[in-house]
């Protein structure tokens, strides 16, 4: 988030696109709904009906995969009415007029037709989010997971910079970070093309900078991302796999090629977790992990705010803290540089080489963290970045020209349905955690296809009736729920139930830039288990 | 700044930060007034009658709903007020399920410390006509049960449920003496539109609504929620060397107070009996139980076969920030490849 969480009580307009809050980031979503009942607008766009539209002042429903379009058309109707920030543009943005000439493809019968919003409810959005200030704008996986994510972003970008909905409190460009620390592994380079604070591998001063302080020498070759490794494993080009707290069997789209991969007897195959999940189940040394009541440490959330967890109890058994583990299996290889006794220690190394954590240490976050950027001891942290000026080289807000594009795969008449993927209140991500606590398994125990009305009828599926889900990579078994909550046409499924494996059918047609794959738009049909 | 008003109660004098209501002004003195339906996080309403105050010698007034002002002088009791709380405080305790013993909410009762306040004699309950009372307990939701028969009508759940959690999930049904507190229709609480967050079980000034289990701690830990990435701030409450507890953290930003049912009720993972407890060596397709060494010997030999683009880590959005330098590190400097990822876009 480029602002902070408690800046939403000071938003007059709240807009939320792609993210289902109250289910997600339950708590976030309070805070909305409080804001909405203190007198700011909210407004909601998304494929359906979510909690949060009981609130919502106006609820915009574009079809799975029309985010750009609907972003330009907001976009191009407060250019129509002159209702921009040009003062701001003037002074802080560049490649302005390349974008305004890319939203001349965006016209109001375009938009109308690629998102099925009438374009008064665009325009309604577009006026209320332009001109009822400040505005904050916040979205979730349903933008971002699209083989045009990156597009998707930027469009939400070019809506904040030409309103000026940037770089000042209440406002903001806001992606809801979804684990506890997404936004702290991140930050500490778990990412194969960057080192700890974003210094891409590619940059020689950097990889000379890491094999200075590592005293080892590195590659400045970008590695692979996450779909990319098990297509690798697949192929027989990665050997050895080390996979610590993950479930990709249950959480990566195309899952099915993922136990494929993992099935390949020529890998060795380390999992490191708390439970035994489904994953870990096909590899070849499990090493038991500490839960987060058991370790010390820091982790980050969506606002960059790094807190603390603390030891509470003893590990249970065995099992011992994740940085523990790592640093022995280091260790047993010969290597120095992991000789740490406690995690305090780590932060300081991660504070000397990473400038983004400078200030930070153990110390200083005890009581309520702080957010980075906080570059030195004397540093009290950020709590919304641009401020003044953009945190690029020129200082200067980037405007990016976009052309729609459809998603990778379109309904047909073999695939009629569109299956977008959501989360439960209940469970968290492939529910190892969740579905071992009876109460929240007691208040959410299985998978729902839901599906709209219309669409039960058209295929003949009776609420409450097992049916089987098929797109072009599988299929999967899951009981129906007819609800308005979806529209004719679309569908929705979680991925917490390993019962009901959704992430068999999605489809992992990668973003080029971000290479996360497009589990928000797959293309389906629905038949009754005969 | 807000402008400091100066005033008296009982002779005291008392600093308050003008609009600050005389009842709250008193509380952050150290000074007792009786109530039931006040709490800092909600606006006042002033139902339950027994904060009854005198100002300059005047009428009764309710301390939560009345402003501060510079040089009055604040009486908290007096015969007229003595007798207005006594009947308030009766008519509440004389249908009120009262098995203090077995009661979740006894360690932390307002009830009873208003009770204690006032004096209450069981006899002078007897002459009062009482009301049969036994309305059946909702034990739907897995977490928490709500007892109508304890609840004093104080309205906090309610306004809790609409003020803080924005949801409205509860309202008063019935009027008078029947008057309860329910969903929607009256329907359980697990067929409502209820988040199940418990945000109303925490502020219930008695019994009414209540941990299922019982949630007291020998002593807490201040950590950062496992779930999600609003990083709620909590206390985890241990008893011996267990998690029997969730309470929300007031002071952290992120979340001043609040929690999701996942954040304050989903915890028992950690004790489950599922949990890894050995390093485990798969041998002829089957897992064998192992020591450290062993398992750690067997890594670091096969990984030392794999070096350069042979190898790839996955990191984890679950494990903590140093946690994650390591293996990076790891993966970069002892493996030589950059090809180290994460669930970030799953």
């Amino acid at each position: 988030m480029t602002n902070s969480i408690k800046e939403i009580d000071g938003a007059k307009t709240i807009f939320v696109i792609g993210a289902n809050t109250t289910n997600a980031h339950p708590v976030i979503g309070q805070r909305m709904r409080r804001a909405a009942q203190n007198g700011a607008i909210l407004l909601v766009a998304n494929p359906k009906e979510i909690d949060l539209v009981r609130v919502a002042h106006t609820f915009i429903q574009p079809k799975p995969g029309s985010d750009t379009a609907l972003l330009m058309g907001m976009c191009r109707y407060i250019l129509d009415k002159d209702l921009q920030d040009q003062a701001f543009i003037d002074e802080h943005c560049e490649n302005f007029d390349e974008f305004k000439a890319s939203l001349d493809a965006f016209t109001p019968e375009f938009v109308e037709e690629i998102t099925g919003v009438p374009w008064e409810q665009v325009a309604k959005v577009a006026h209320t989010y332009a001109t009822n200030k400040p505005a904050a704008l916040f979205y979730a996986m349903g933008i971002t997971q699209h083989s045009h994510g990156t597009d998707n972003v930027m469009a939400v970008a070019n809506l904040a910079l030409l309103t000026g909905n940037i770089g000042k409190e209440s406002t903001g460009v806001n992606p809801l970070r979804g684990q506890n620390n997404v936004q702290g592994a991140c930050d500490m380079g778990g990412l194969p093309n960057v080192y700890p604070g974003y210094q891409n591998v590619t940059i020689p001063e950097n990889k000379a900078k890491f094999e200075k302080a590592w005293g080892k020498l590195m590659s400045d070759k970008v590695g692979l991302t996450h779909t990319e490794i098990f297509d690798a494993i697949y192929e027989g080009k990665v050997t050895a796999l080390y996979m610590v707290g993950e479930n990709p069997l249950l959480t990566e789209a195309n899952a099915k090629h993922v136990r494929e991969a993992l099935e390949n007897p020529d890998l060795f195959f380390v999992a490191q977790d708390i439970f035994l999940s489904e994953t870990a189940q096909l590899a070849d040394v499990v090493l038991p992990a500490a839960s987060f009541a058991e370790k010390d440490g820091a982790i980050t959330n969506t606002e960059r705010r790094v807190q603390r967890i603390r030891k509470a109890i003893p590990p249970r058994g065995d099992s011992k803290p994740d940085w523990w583990i790592t640093s022995q299996i280091a260790q047993k290889m010969g290597e120095h540089g992991f000789d740490f006794s406690a995690p305090s220690e780590i932060m300081d190394e991660i504070a000397s080489v990473t400038p983004i954590y400078g200030g930070i240490s153990h110390e200083r976050i005890e009581e309520v963290g702080l957010q980075w950027p906080c570059r030195d001891e004397n540093d009290p942290g950020t709590q919304y970045l641009h401020k003044g000026k953009f945190a690029r080289p020129n200082g200067k807000g980037q405007f990016v020209p976009l052309e729609y594009k459809q998603s990778a795969e379109i309904v047909d008449a073999e695939y009629p349905l569109i299956l977008t993927t959501d989360r439960s209140l209940y469970h968290y991500h492939s529910a190892t955690m969740t579905r071992r606590v009876a109460g929240l398994e007691e208040l959410d125990s299985n998978e729902w296809l839901k599906l709209s009305p219309a669409d039960a009828d058209q295929f003949g599926i009776e609420d409450g009736e097992w049916v089987e889900v098929y797109s072009r990579r599988g299929k999967v078994k899951v009981r129906a729920q007819v609800t308005d909550v979806c529209p004719t046409g679309v569908c929705s499924m979680t991925f917490h139930f390993h019962e009901s494996p959704t992430n068999e059918i999605t489809n992992p047609a990668l973003d080029p830039v971000a290479k996360i794959p497009e589990t928000k738009v797959t293309a389906v049909r629905v038949e009754k288990v005969s | 700044m807000t402008n400091q008003i100066n005033f008296t109660i009982d002779g005291q004098e008392i600093v308050a930060q003008e609009g600050q209501n005389i009842l709250d002004a008193a509380l952050a003195n150290d000074i007792y007034i009786p109530h039931l339906c006040h709490h800092p996080d909600l606006k006042p309403v002033g139902a339950c009658r027994l904060c009854g105050v005198e100002i300059d010698g005047g009428h009764m007034t309710m301390s939560c709903l009345e402003p501060v002002r510079e040089g009055i002088d604040v009486r908290t009791d007096s015969p007229v007020i003595y007798q207005a709380r006594k009947i308030a405080i009766e008519l509440l305790i004389a249908d009120h399920h009262m098995d203090c013993l077995a009661c979740a909410a006894a360690h932390d009762c307002d009830l009873l410390t208003v009770s204690a306040y006032m004096g209450v004699q069981p006899e002078r309950l007897e002459r009062l006509r009482k009301t049969e009372r036994d309305l059946p307990i909702d034990t739907s939701n897995p977490f928490f049960q709500f007892d109508p028969n304890k609840c004093v009508i104080c309205g906090i759940c309610v306004r809790t449920c609409d003020e803080i959690v924005g949801l409205g999930a509860l309202g008063f049904i019935d009027r008078g003496v029947s008057t309860v507190v329910g969903t929607f229709g009256n329907k359980p609480f697990v067929e409502s539109v209820c988040e199940s967050c418990g945000e109303c079980v925490v502020r219930c000034p008695v019994g009414a609504l209540a941990p299922k289990k019982p949630e007291f701690a020998a002593r807490e830990v201040q950590t950062t929620c496992v779930y999600c990435g609003v990083g709620c701030g909590i206390y985890l409450g241990i008893s011996g060397d267990e998690v029997v507890s969730v309470r929300a953290d007031r002071e952290r930003p992120t979340n001043e107070g609040s929690l999701c049912v996942k954040g304050r009720y989903g915890f028992n993972f950690i004790n489950h009996p599922d949990r890894l407890t050995k390093p485990l060596i798969k041998k002829n397709g089957e897992f064998e139980e192992a020591e450290w060494d062993e398992a750690l010997e067997l890594i670091a030999s096969k990984f030392a076969e794999s070096k350069g683009e042979k190898f790839a880590a996955l990191a984890s959005a679950k494990c903590t920030l140093e946690e994650n330098y390591l293996i990076q590190k790891f993966t970069r400097a002892v493996m030589g490849t950059n090809s180290v990822d994460h669930c970030a876009r799953l």
